[in-house]
Formats: structure tokens, sequence, C-alpha cells
């Protein structure tokens, strides 16, 4: 498919457009990526605004729930006068004014092993910015079955990590960690608490990921690498990742038929 | 063996919000029992009933994975830099 940049699109990206890594040819491939954001939450609101103003071509945005007033800290995407709405028409309304070239496709519906593959199948990335482990490992599973690249993330306090996984080439979530914590084990940000800011860090390098991956910087994204940010000293640090050859997902002896049946009871809550 | 040991943000409520300790042993097994004694309660969140490293968890030896090495016997030297890594998830409410 051949596509032009339109001088009003030139001029609108131009600032990317300017960086070699990216340039016009780059652009284009960023107009026709289409980026699933799972949740729009705490990860999912920056990562969703910062794909819609680099002008992503599709952006599905999936996610049941309604804002409420202790979403606002850090689930950008949602102002004030939303609380009560559900979040995919509040997100919408918000990206469509930002960037009305981008094409909203908004799922209202839990994330669930029934319809994880006929969801994340419609797309070239996934961006998981869901809240908990159920929905973490339901990603991974589907995504890799499916051979979908994507971005994990995960935050807590002033604690992030975040890890982009290339099915088939490089190490998968479940390499990481063989399985979820039974439900109550670990804290979630209801009980822990999370700093707005630290989810917005994290969800801009998923976007950032997702827009490299469309640009032509395949070879560089945060793979076989679980990054771990701390707030509290501000460091950054890198953990290598090994792909595991007996994983239950991406391995040889591939276990997971289905996906997440361990875990189901918390299944599918998108949002962080 | 004293060995400096990365805590993770969930683990810093046993060490008075330490984001990094120093503990003893000449084996990972050792160390977690030294982190015990030091922060009772700790070990319950590190290893199952077992004694096993549980699945949400990993541990590095300077940035090695010892589910590649010997796991629970893994050698330690002076001066090793230990992390501990649970998944984390976050939470939406």
């Amino acid at each position: 498919m051949t596509l032009r940049l339109t001088p009003e699109q030139i001029e609108r990206y131009s600032r990317q457009i300017m960086i070699p890594d990216v340039g016009g040819k780059g652009q284009i491939r960023v107009r026709q990526g289409r980026v699933l954001v799972i949740g729009a939450g705490g990860l999912g609101s920056p990562a969703a605004f910062y794909l819609a103003a680099a002008g992503i071509g599709t952006l599905g945005l999936v996610d049941y729930d309604r804002v409420e007033l202790s979403n606002l800290q850090r689930q950008i995407l949602h102002f004030t006068e939303d609380v009560g709405r559900q979040k995919v028409a509040s997100a919408e309304e918000k990206l469509n004014r930002l960037n009305p070239e981008v094409e909203i496709r908004t799922l209202a519906v839990r994330l669930e092993e029934r319809n994880a593959t006929e969801i994340l199948a419609a797309y070239d990335f996934i961006v998981d910015g869901s809240d908990n482990f159920a929905t973490k490992f339901l990603v991974n599973d589907a995504a890799v079955a499916l051979g979908k690249p994507f971005s994990h993330a995960g935050i807590v306090r002033l604690q992030g990590q975040t890890m982009t996984v290339i099915p088939g080439k490089s190490a998968c979530y479940r390499c990481l960690f063989k399985g979820p914590p039974p439900p109550g084990e670990i804290l979630s940000c209801q009980q822990a608490g999370i700093l707005g800011a630290v989810a917005g860090t994290i969800g801009s390098i998923q976007a950032t990921e997702a827009i490299k991956f469309f640009a032509g910087m395949e070879d560089d994204l945060l793979t076989d690498r679980l990054l771990i940010y701390d707030a509290k000293t501000l460091s950054f640090r890198t953990i290598e990742v090994q792909r595991d050859l007996g994983c239950a997902a991406c391995g040889r002896k591939k276990g997971i038929k289905s996906t997440t049946a361990e875990s189901s009871v918390e299944a599918g809550k998108p949002g962080s | 063996m004293m060995v400096r040991v990365r805590v993770p943000t969930p683990l810093r409520k046993f060490t008075n919000g330490a984001d990094e300790v120093k503990a003893q042993g000449n084996t990972v097994r050792a160390l977690v029992d030294d982190l015990e004694n030091k922060f009772p309660g700790i070990k319950e969140r590190i290893c199952d009933e077992t004694g096993k490293i549980r699945r949400f968890v990993n541990v590095y030896i300077n940035g090695d994975d010892i589910r590649f090495l010997q796991n629970m016997e893994t050698a330690l030297k002076e001066g090793d830099a230990i992390s501990i890594v649970p998944a984390i998830a976050g939470g939406r409410k």
C-alpha cells in the first residue's frame, strides 16, 4: 500500500519525522499501525495519549470499567466531569479531540479467555495496561499463541517494571515468571497505592516501544530484559531475561492450550 | 559471605523501608535464612512451604537468574549483588 503524508500531517508530526530513526517512512508505518491498549487506566492513559498524538493508525481500547474519583490522580485520560462514565467513552472523546485522524475502536468488555484471541487478532501490537496478574498472563499467553508483539508492564507504589515481548524471538512474561501469585498474596494499587507519575513513566515507555516497533526500530526494543524503575531512589536498571525452553507459553513443551485457568478468579480487570 | 541484597518495594515493609540490606550466607538458601533472622516474615514471601523460590519471584546474583544456576544451592561470593524481583501487577481502584 502506498501512502503519502499530507502537508498538514507533515507539520503535525514534523518533530518526530525529523528524527533520523523515524523519518517520513517510519511515520507512514506508524500511520498504518494498529495498537490495542488493554485498560484505559494508569498505564493505558499515557500510552494511548502518546500513541494517538504520534498518529498511530488504529487504536483499540478495552476496558469494561467506569471512571471513579480515585482514578483521576493517575488516569489522565479522564477528567473530573467524567466520573461515572464508561472509561472507553471518556478516553475516546479525549483522543478524538487530540488527533481526529486516529481511528479509535472501543470495547467496553472484560478481556477473558473466551474473547482474548478474537480481540487481540485484529491488532499488530498490544500494550498491556491491565492491573492484575490473571489478565497479564492471559495477554501473554494469547499474544504468544497469535505471534503478536506486546509490551508488558506492572506498577506499584513508586516502582514499575516493563518488558517487550516478540513471540518466537524473545523471552515472554511466562519465561520470566512461571505463574501468578495466589489472589491476595501481592498488594494491589488499591491496597498499596501508586504515584500517578510513576504510571505515566511506565505507560510512556510502553507507547515508545509500540512506536519504535512500527517506525523501524523493531531490533532495538526492550526484549529479553526487564526494566525496573524505582522512583524512590530514581534508578532504572535492567535484568537480563532468558528464554525458557520449558516455558509453558512459548517453549518447546507448550503446556498452555487455553490461557490462565489457574487464576481466573481475578481475570479481566483492566485499568491499572 | 557478606552480600548486598536489593529489596523490592513489596518487601520493604520487612526491612523498615530499606531498599538495600546486607546479609550473609554461603548459598542462596543460607542467605534467605539469614534474611529471615534479620527480617522475620520475609522468607515466606520469597519461598513456598517446601522451601523453593516462589513461582512469581526471581532471585538474581549479579544479574544472573538462579534458576539457570543451582537455584537455592547456588554458591555466593563476598560482595555479590543479589536482587529479589517479584512480579508486580498494579491496581485499578
